[in-house]
């Protein structure tokens, strides 16, 4: 059965079956369109060439069409890094944490849509790109790992720097290998490229043993991937998809619950025309922003923990909800038993496992968003067709309301400090929508994600899923080498920023001028914004000194001065718009600029952890008027 | 929770194993038994994993399995639709006296004396899990000194291969 993995039940004889998705042809470099094999192999490929296996990383990576790297040497990786000295096509960045050249990887290839790559060492090497390659796995980032192991006679032994690399990040890979004979070398890598960016995209590491980068070995680029158990996606079943169109044509409440995976997708010109053709409600989840324009009338903006208003309270009044590359995560429904109440759920994934995960799905969807949207949009104007478009003014009547009683918005602060609100929104509009911005974890990163318009895809890149505090100086410093023309900003905290600002040096060095927008309010402040709300203002551990009347451990001015950058400060809103300019204007070098503003600014709506999106507060102690008793 | 018989048909290659069963431990899973051996194709390896676990969070572990490159095909084996068995040996402490009823119960039990010692026997015996229980209790009076199980292995009835069309992805 074709697209069986649709079903419900996965198990049985004939949906257990993967063969049906396996080779659905997808055109690539790697993958030769038919499963069939004429000859071995061996008899059809090229007559190898004769090499080290260190050769053989670095030419894998060129045939692999890697340009840019990001890592750091050390004994068992030291073999491949001498003849990746002479590699004309690949630019190595020398980071100074091996967590940095993994975020960067990241970064890089959440800006570009192409893999991201990261080498490191054995042992402590390969332990520090745990972090990224776990946040790399949350949010489905291609990118592959490439670390050095001890010699293969050492392994099991407790050798120096030996870490146990594939055991340790089996979990958080989308897979992983350890190659001990060299001859194995360019189909290991050729085979991560490939599942790190087929099907719904992750992590991929590839552990080599340092016996294998110094044995010779003969160099054949295998010709054709031939992994019979990876299953790069369906086509999305037509029989499902009208049942789309159809509730799409018929609802009268319908929300586009739009995720990260149609940016994975590069499908946000589908998204676009699903949404003008339908007429429904969209939001975009953090994983989303810029899927569709904010300044699309019909998008409502961020759902979940901190989403808008209206965007919540449509998930939880719609009558149907089309999820597209969304996961249903808890911090987008809240308590999930009470997450859209009343809403036929369609959900359109390319990872069979997602549909299901989380809430029971009326109409599932398996697919590449593109084909999604390529098959929903003739499939629902058809549906117009025959029986009109739906009426969704009431709909709309409702939405407006919501949207223009509880926008967004923050209240002045107190103590005469800078609101970071401010900052942010003044940052997004000077900089504009061509810029990329990037986010650590915290208050800052969800201000940047409400306070800052994005008009298209690839512009917003943060840690979702793992939320990972210092990811955006070296995701910023990736996203720039990736897309070198665009403004890059790194939005980020005083609390991030200190886990990872050491990458400013190697932008420094290498010439990479990204910009970094420390939103200082002297503390953790989310978790601080927790204490003050559920801890009754007992503040344990979450004052960094860092702020106004502080004693400013670091100066992040002159740390920023240290690292080869520019520091520039900023501590009140009327020097906001010339300082963020006066950065603008600085492109020969990386600038940070320290925006010192109040610490009591609390990120809002919020649906507390734990509870219903009806419990939605629009600011503290109001909730909106839709959560008392209106039910349809 | 009921209890779910899963052939997981897999590339023979090194570290499938801790995947498979790390999918199940990750989900706090508890694994009944598992089996694990090669199959007519030497490339596929066949685990059989018995696990008592409700239906969606299995629906959910099968999807994640899937996605493992190296799993090639999973298959519910239901209990009326295949032939389910297990090995047990067991040493039991058996002087002259008390060989005669030991044996006694073996051939109720269509089991096999593999080893005799002066004062203990070792016996050898294949069946479902509901027999070999039944064999159990029917030595517990017994002095049981030892006993090892293997897995359960399971194969469909009828004559259907589940491995054919798994190894013709591998070979294709």
């Amino acid at each position: 059965m074709r697209g069986g993995c649709e079903s419900r039940l996965t198990i049985n004889e004939e949906t257990g079956e993967k063969m049906a998705q396996v080779k659905a042809p997808k055109p690539s470099a790697l993958a030769t369109p038919h499963p069939a094999r004429t000859a071995p192999a061996a008899v059809t490929a090229p007559a190898g060439q004769e090499m080290t296996g260190a050769q053989a990383v670095v030419k894998s990576l060129e045939m692999a069409g890697a340009t840019d790297v990001f890592g750091l040497p050390g004994g068992t990786i030291l073999p491949t890094y001498d003849p990746l000295m002479d590699s004309t096509q690949l630019r190595h960045i020398l980071v100074r944490h091996e967590q940095g050249a993994g975020h960067a990887a990241e970064g890089y290839a959440h800006a570009t849509g192409r893999p991201g790559v990261c080498i490191a060492t054995s042992g402590p090497g390969a332990t520090n790109l745990v972090t990224p390659i776990a946040d790399a796995n949350m949010d489905s980032i291609p990118l592959v790992a490439i670390t050095g192991q001890v010699g293969a006679s050492m392994i099991g032994t407790d050798a120096f720097q030996e870490a146990d690399i594939v055991g340790i990040t089996q979990p958080i890979t989308k897979h992983n290998v350890l190659v001990t004979d060299p001859n194995e070398i360019p189909k290991a890598i050729a085979e991560a490229f490939y599942i790190a960016t087929h099907g719904r995209p992750g992590p991929v590491l590839v552990d080599i043993a340092k016996s294998a980068q110094q044995e010779t070995m003969n160099f054949v680029w295998p010709e054709r991937i031939d992994l019979p158990g990876f299953n790069s996606g369906a086509r999305p079943h037509a029989k499902t998809v009208q049942e789309a169109a159809r509730l799409l044509a018929t609802a009268r409440r319908p929300v586009l619950y739009v995720g990260g995976g149609v940016i994975r997708s590069g499908a946000s010109a589908g998204l676009r025309k699903l949404t003008d053709l339908s007429g429904a409600a969209v939001v975009t989840t953090l994983m989303a922003r810029g899927a569709l324009p904010d300044s699309h009338p019909q998008h409502l903006g961020m759902p979940g923990m901190h989403g808008t208003v209206a965007a919540v309270a449509a998930l939880q009044k719609a009558d149907l909800v089309v999820a597209l590359g969304a996961r249903f995560d808890d911090r987008v429904t809240g308590k999930l038993e009470s997450f859209a109440p009343h809403a036929t759920i369609v959900h359109a994934d390319i990872d069979p496992a997602e549909i299901g995960k989380n809430r029971a799905v009326d109409v599932p969807i398996v697919g590449d968003l593109k084909d999604v949207f390529e098959a929903l949009v003739p499939a629902l104007a058809a549906e117009h067709q025959q029986h009109g478009r739906p009426d969704l003014e009431a709909w709309w009547a409702q939405l407006d309301d919501w949207r223009s009683t509880y926008g967004l918005g923050y209240t002045p602060t107190d103590d005469g400090l800078s609101s970071p609100q401010h900052v942010i929104q003044r940052l997004g509009e000077i900089s504009g929508p061509e810029t990329i911005f990037t986010a650590g974890v915290g208050q800052h990163q969800m201000w940047a994600s409400q306070f800052i318009k994005y008009e298209r895809p690839n512009s917003w890149i943060n840690s979702g899923g793992l939320g990972t505090m210092g990811f955006s100086v070296p995701a910023a410093m990736g996203a720039k080498v990736g897309d070198p023309d665009r403004t890059v900003w790194a939005i980020d905290g005083d609390g991030c920023f200190q886990m990872t600002n050491q990458e400013l040096v190697t932008c420094a060095i290498n010439e990479i001028p990204i910009k970094v927008a420390i939103v200082n309010n002297s503390s953790l402040g989310m978790v601080r914004q927790w204490q003050t709300l559920f801890y009754d203002k007992r503040y344990s551990n979450t004052d960094l000194h860092t702020g106004h009347g502080t004693k400013r451990i670091p100066d992040f001015v002159k740390l920023a001065e240290a690292m080869g950058c520019a520091g520039l400060r900023c501590e009140s809103d009327a020097d906001v718009d010339a300082t963020i300019k006066r950065a603008m204007e600085i492109n020969d070098q990386p600038v940070v600029v320290d925006f010192t503003v109040s610490r009591d600014a609390m990120v809002w709506p919020m649906v507390a952890a734990g509870t219903s999106n009806d419990e939605i507060q629009y600011a503290r102690g109001i909730a909106p008027e839709w959560d008392r008793g209106e039910e349809e | 929770m009921t209890t779910h018989t899963l052939s997981v048909l897999v590339e023979n290659k090194p570290g499938v194993l801790a995947r498979v069963s790390g999918l199940f431990s990750r989900r706090a899973f508890n694994i009944k038994s598992l089996a694990v051996g090669e199959t007519e194709y030497p490339e596929i390896s066949r685990i059989t994993v018995v696990v008592d676990v409700d239906e969606l969070p299995l629906e959910q572990v099968t999807k994640q399995l899937n996605k493992l490159v190296h799993v090639l095909k999973i298959v519910e084996l239901e209990p009326d639709k295949s032939v389910q068995r297990d090995l047990l040996l067991i040493k039991v402490r058996a002087d002259a006296r008390q060989r005669a009823d030991v044996l006694q119960i073996v051939d109720l039990f269509r089991a096999h004396v593999v080893d005799v010692a002066t004062d203990s026997l070792v016996i050898e015996a294949v069946g479902s899990r509901e027999k070999l229980e039944a064999l159990l209790a029917a030595l517990k009076p017994h002095d049981i000194r030892e006993i090892v199980q293997s897995g359960t292995v399971a194969i469909g009835r009828g004559p259907r291969s589940i491995t054919e069309r798994a190894f013709e992805r591998v070979s294709a």
